[in-house]
């Protein structure tokens, strides 16, 4: 039987052989082992032939299955484990290939779903043009945005290669105050602003992890009016609540 | 129709991203009780297949959208050619809507594959949101989806997302074993620590 199959129509092992327990009308909770690995094996040294790299993903399914293969020749010893484990040494694969099958249906669903800009269009909004802060609609700043742009910054500012070793002493504490008197002095910045004073790599880092430090104090918000626009930061409390004698280092946890 | 009604059908129709209930509670100063009726009024007023578009509840928010079945007219306006998620990324993408919080060593546990170029072009288009660090040696991250994910589906939230199919093709004593055993799994202790802290930042080089 010849198999014609290119790996690059598949998402991984589990999706081939997936395909291939199907070609095969096998039942998934009964593989014969001896067929299955053999033509999975014909595949891969297929795209060896071809001289295509085999990721290593696909090498590992195929030891997975000569392993298995191999445990079901050996006799089983009925005194030892005989509850406590799996008596079929392919029933974690089994598993593993109908959680696949899940997913991989739900993935297929989700596609049928009306997606926006393919089968459902909005109206086409145009942003008015300023940069007020404050909306409930503000879409929220997650995590992954915040340490994204700090990275472009980072990237931004140029290194000093200088060979002197002064040890410096930057307090997240000193910086957290001089975030919240900027913010009591403008009521609110932009996150790229905040770096402007900033004139070391260090400095930059001290000043992030003041602000973070002050989100996780629920003390400034942080928003972006639509995605990829300025992100702005604006106290999230009163400023008469704010007294310089609830933050030092130590209750930062850098002290 | 009243003139709040009126006014809150334009709103909605104004708005740059779907008008949460409360939002429109807090705007026209009254209590959701208030504003549930106006709101099925206006569905009412704005069903599918009716005047080209209807009023979609999306993302906990109401929306103005165009009728799906109406898409190859639409596609002639728009220039950007509509998005097209590859396999693996669908794939993925439902992995982390059905099991959120979860985290990269068990999408790759699942899908057998590598999973990290995916995983960061989701992050990057807006679909997944990072919901923390998993108690677990190496403290890997835990991925959920967004709000975006649930507007560019048209999902009101995740409960509308179409329920997971059993493929119980298996002896049934085994079927318990899908749902408990896959938490807690194998892969996950071969994460190290530094793997872990490189995590984030291998995905935004």
């Amino acid at each position: 039987m010849s198999i014609a199959i290119s790996l690059d129509n598949f998402d991984g092992p589990l999706d081939l052989l997936l395909h291939l327990i199907k070609t095969n009308e096998m039942d998934i909770s009964d593989i014969q082992m001896v067929e299955i690995t053999a033509q999975y094996l014909a595949i891969i040294d297929q795209m060896k032939q071809l001289n295509l790299d085999v990721a290593g993903e696909f090498l590992l399914m195929a030891a997975t299955l000569i392993h298995i293969k191999s445990r079901m020749l050996l006799p089983v010893i009925e005194e030892f484990d005989a509850d406590e484990e799996e008596l079929d040494p392919r029933a974690e694969l089994v598993r593993r290939l109908l959680e696949y099958q899940r997913y991989k249906d739900a993935a297929n669903r989700l596609d049928l779903l009306p997606c926006l800009k393919r089968d459902v269009f909005l109206r086409q909004f145009v942003e008015p043009d300023n940069d007020a802060v404050g909306t409930e609609d503000d879409v929220n700043v997650g995590i992954y945005q915040l340490a994204a742009a700090f990275h472009q910054l980072l990237k931004q500012t140029k290194i000093d290669f200088v060979h002197e070793v002064v040890r410096e002493q930057l307090s997240v504490a000193d910086f957290v105050h001089k975030i919240l008197d900027q913010l009591n002095r403008c009521g609110q910045q932009s996150f790229s602003d905040l770096f402007l004073s900033s004139g070391s790599r260090q400095e930059m880092v001290v000043t992030f992890l003041a602000m973070l430090e002050l989100v996780k104090m629920r003390m400034i918000k942080i928003s972006q009016s639509v995605e990829f626009q300025p992100i702005w930061l604006s106290l999230a409390v009163s400023s008469a609540a704010l007294g310089p004698e609830c933050l030092d280092e130590g209750a930062l946890g850098y002290g | 129709m009243d003139e709040r009604c009126r006014a809150i059908a334009a709103l909605i129709f104004a708005a740059g991203s779907p008008l949460s209930l409360d939002r429109l509670c807090q705007l026209f100063d009254c209590s959701r009780s208030d504003l549930r009726p106006v709101i099925s009024q206006l569905q009412e007023f704005y069903p599918l297949k009716q005047g080209g578009f209807y009023l979609a509840e999306i993302a906990g928010g109401y929306q103005f959208r165009t009728d799906p079945d109406l898409s190859p007219w639409l596609v002639l306006l728009s220039r950007e050619r509509p998005f097209r998620f590859s396999q693996a990324a669908l794939e993925t993408l439902a992995m982390i809507a059905y099991r959120q919080p979860v985290t990269r060593g068990e999408i790759e546990y699942l899908r057998g594959v590598d999973s990290g170029g995916v995983l960061k072009t989701l992050l990057d288009k807006g679909f997944l949101r990072i919901l923390g660090k998993k108690d677990v040696p190496g403290r890997p991250l835990m991925y959920g989806t967004s709000r975006h994910f649930l507007e560019f589906f048209g999902l009101k939230d995740l409960s509308a997302l179409p329920t997971l199919k059993e493929f119980s093709a298996l002896d049934p004593a085994l079927d318990p074993l899908l749902d408990s055993g896959s938490g807690q799994i194998e892969s996950e202790k071969n994460l190290s620590a530094q793997q872990s802290a490189d995590e984030i930042e291998t995905l935004i080089e």
